[in-house]
């Protein structure tokens, strides 16, 4: 038992550092937000360089072969630096569903291209129903010859507008359990019929809604078998979750770091406001907030990855404690910062708004504490 | 990062496992620190059994009693313990700190004279730190210990001094230079309790029972050899045994409330209320799933720790950090408790309507002492801020 990083994660987690600090600075980030695409081609490129895009590809499949846990050391320094674009959309709504579920064509079709940067992905799930479950995916997607139409709305879809495929999530048969009955499709997003329309939303990232029109997608372009696309995108769901904790981490931390600076630089009353007792106290807090969300992080990532049997109720129990511990850290930052915290001239903002944006994806604590109570209930 | 436990980690889990089913009183209440008379007879009978084992002290050398276990398996050992509620409050201080103080600092005739006994399950030991007017603010301790020829001559009042009524041996904190600043004239002392002049007088805590003395040193006569370490040295043995105080009793408790909270899910499953389910009402099955989350949160920093234990890395805020986070967590566990029992949640484990053996009613009253003794939550706090994140004292 050791919760320390590997070797090879340590070295991970400094290079991370090191070109993000250099690479994707507060004026990237606050670029990004304006920038129609949300992200640039030329940092996705630098960053799949670093092979970052192919970190769980099997080499084979021209990745690094690296494991979910080191994804996850990553993922810690992403949300530290606010790396803004589709990277978790691509790697783990992407490519983690087509290793484990697609066929050998499939994969070669896409793995190589995902690990040199050559292609974006993402997965479609939601829709203004606005439900992470299966009673959520409501749009058909009927049979007609060789292909099925896919006709609906779905929101809130990460990156969509910039991908070059989308994992869709669509039914394909009526049934009485809603699980039964979810087809995932391969969608090449320049298909006919399909409209992008960005959502503003509180991060300034780019969430969509995809209108399909009478979209035609090939058979040959279902992932895994028709009607029992769910126990996929559980798999995907349960690693999205996770990865939007490490993001979280990683975001959290920098949060206490840049308002454990200020504190101990502000003045007020003659002496640095980190001296007084009641802001002192916030940061013992804030701490215990962040430390505790890492570990659990850690537990969570590492269970799905070695299959051990309470992995999902350990996944919940990460995304409920890290929605509602990170969300009190930045709003102690918010607090530590007083009024130019609440301004654009200052980063401290970023935090506390992409916290809010990643508290919400994959599960609000509600959400997750209720998988938490039917797992002990089991 | 592996949160797998070795073959050998597990194996001696399942036998510590099955030792504790086998000499557990077999009534045990199992509530924390059995510090009422009957209770302390049967923990002390406990305790005789692990020293058979050799299993008192686990992480102590061989040669004093110890298993020299390596800090995953003194965790097991904890978590173990705690789980099943084992009863050993009567040696979690002389094990947990007192011991490796005087491994740390004392000599090696102090080793021999007083560690054995401890594994041997024969020895009680109690600690005298605070004073009425010593608290958080340790280091202001007035207790003085005045040099006479070879002797040390000790005058002063100790407070909250738990088990003083029982214990044959006690740590003192006295100053030994008033002129010196106030941390710098602390001398750390190993006193008989049998010595002519202690005397010892209860204190009744809330939950009626007797575990508080105040003991008075009145010219109390004691050898050199009662100094462990240098003259003056005391407060930096005391700052670091309090360290050890913190992360050895965490790992405990923290299986204490994951126990606290499995025997609650089992109670919700079995009562109906209207004919469903104590389950299946949405604000209990919120309560339970929060502290379910809590205490997993919790387990993970007590295991950082121990990794950082096992690495050798320098500890700083860590063994504070799980203190403050878990005998909290502690305090909501024991309300949530209360509160799902509803009126029952009042009741004393003697009542004949009594549910879940007043368990959460021992724990509720008996959780407000863990977020005070040891370095109350708000020194945690200034800990971490001044000593742990460098922020500028006020």
């Amino acid at each position: 038992m050791d919760l320390g990083l590997s070797e090879e994660q340590g070295l991970l987690k400094n290079a991370a550092r090191d070109f993000l600090e250099k690479e994707c600075p507060e004026a990237f980030v606050r670029e990004m937000e304006e920038d129609e695409r949300g992200y640039s081609p030329e940092f996705w490129q630098m960053m799949a360089a670093q092979g970052w895009q192919g970190i769980v590809i099997p080499e084979q499949y021209g990745g690094t072969g690296m494991t979910f846990t080191d994804l996850i050391v990553l993922l810690e320094e992403f949300g530290r630096a606010l790396v803004p674009g589709p990277f978790i959309s691509t790697v783990v709504l992407g490519a983690m569903p087509i290793l484990e579920a697609g066929t050998e064509e499939q994969k070669q079709q896409f793995l190589p291209k995902i690990a040199t940067g050559d292609l974006i992905v993402t997965l479609a799930l939601t829709e203004p129903s606005a439900k992470w479950d299966a009673d959520g995916v409501a749009m058909p997607a009927k049979a007609n010859g060789d292909s099925f139409v896919l006709n609906g709305t779905k929101l809130f879809v990460p990156d969509a507008h910039v991908t070059d495929y989308m994992l869709v999530a669509a039914r394909t048969k009526e049934s009485a359990s809603p699980e039964d009955g979810i087809t995932l499709f391969l969608v090449d997003s320049k298909s006919k019929g399909i409209e992008f329309t960005v959502l503003k939303t509180i991060a300034e990232d780019k969430q969509c809604e995809v209108a399909f029109n009478e979209v035609r997608v090939p058979k040959a372009n279902v992932l895994g078998e028709v009607d029992k696309g769910w126990p996929i995108i559980q798999g995907v769901k349960s690693k999205a979750a996770v990865a939007a904790c490490a993001y979280l981490v990683g975001l959290s931390q920098m949060d206490f770091d840049t308002s454990l600076d200020y504190a101990k630089e502000r003045i007020q009353f003659g002496r640095p406001i980190g001296s007084f007792q009641a802001i002192q106290h916030k940061f013992a807090d804030m701490i215990i907030d962040v430390d505790g969300s890492r570990f659990i992080t850690y537990k969570a990532a590492w269970a799905l990855q070695e299959n051990e049997p309470d992995a999902e109720m350990l996944v919940s129990m990460a995304k409920a404690w890290c929605n509602e511990a990170t969300r009190r850290v930045v709003a102690h930052g918010q607090q530590i910062h007083g009024g130019i915290g609440f301004t654009k001239d200052y980063k401290i903002e970023l935090y506390f708004r992409r916290q809010k944006w990643m508290e919400l994806m994959w599960g609000d604590a509600d959400y997750h504490r209720e998988l938490v109570a039917a797992k002990l209930e089991a | 990062m592996d949160f797998r436990f070795t073959a050998e980690e597990e194996a001696f889990r399942q036998e510590v496992r099955e030792f504790i089913r086998r000499e557990m009183p077999p009534d045990w209440e199992g509530v924390f620190l059995e510090e009422e008379e009957e209770d302390w007879k049967q923990g002390r009978a406990f305790v005789k059994k692990l020293s058979q084992k050799g299993w008192v002290a686990p992480a102590w050398p061989k040669e004093y009693g110890g298993m020299e276990a390596s800090p995953a398996l003194q965790l097991v050992y904890n978590e173990e313990m705690g789980y099943h509620r084992a009863p050993i409050g009567s040696i979690i201080q002389a094990v947990g700190y007192i011991g490796p103080a005087i491994l740390f600092f004392g000599t090696e005739e102090q080793k021999n004279q007083h560690l054995p006994p401890i594994t041997a399950g024969e020895i009680v030991w109690c600690q005298g730190f605070s004073e009425p007017e010593a608290g958080s603010d340790l280091a202001s301790l007035k207790c003085r210990a005045v040099k006479d020829g070879d002797d040390w001559v000790i005058n002063g009042d100790k407070i909250w001094t738990s088990n003083a009524h029982r214990s044959e041996w006690c740590i003192l904190l006295a100053r030994t230079d008033p002129a010196a600043p106030k941390h710098k004239g602390i001398s750390f002392f190993l006193v008989d309790m049998q010595t002519p002049g202690i005397t010892v007088q209860p204190t009744i805590n809330m939950a009626n029972v007797h575990s508080f003395n105040q003991v008075f040193f009145e010219d109390v006569r004691v050898p050199s050899s009662a100094l462990l370490g240098q003259e003056n040295q005391g407060w930096y043995i005391a700052a670091m045994t309090l360290d050890y105080e913190r992360s050895s009793l965490v790992a405990a408790a923290v299986s204490m409330a994951k126990r606290g909270l499995d025997d609650l899910v089992e109670y919700c499953k079995e009562t109906k209320v209207n004919g469903r389910s104590l389950l299946d009402n949405p604000l209990v099955r919120h309560k339970l799933s929060e502290m379910a989350i809590e205490i997993e949160v919790g387990k993970y920093m007590v295991y950082r720790v121990v990794s950082q234990q096992a690495r050798k890395e320098p500890g700083s805020i860590e063994a504070a950090v799980c203190k403050l986070y878990n005998t909290e967590m502690d305090v909501r566990l024991a309300n949530t408790g209360i509160q799902i029992l509803g009126l029952y949640g009042q009741l004393h484990k003697d009542s004949k309507w009594v549910r879940m053996m007043g368990r959460f009613q021992k724990s509720y009253l008996y959780a407000i002492a863990m977020v005070i003794g040891g370095g109350s939550s708000e020194i945690q706090r200034n800990i971490i801020a001044m000593r742990g994140l460098g922020l500028p004292r006020g």
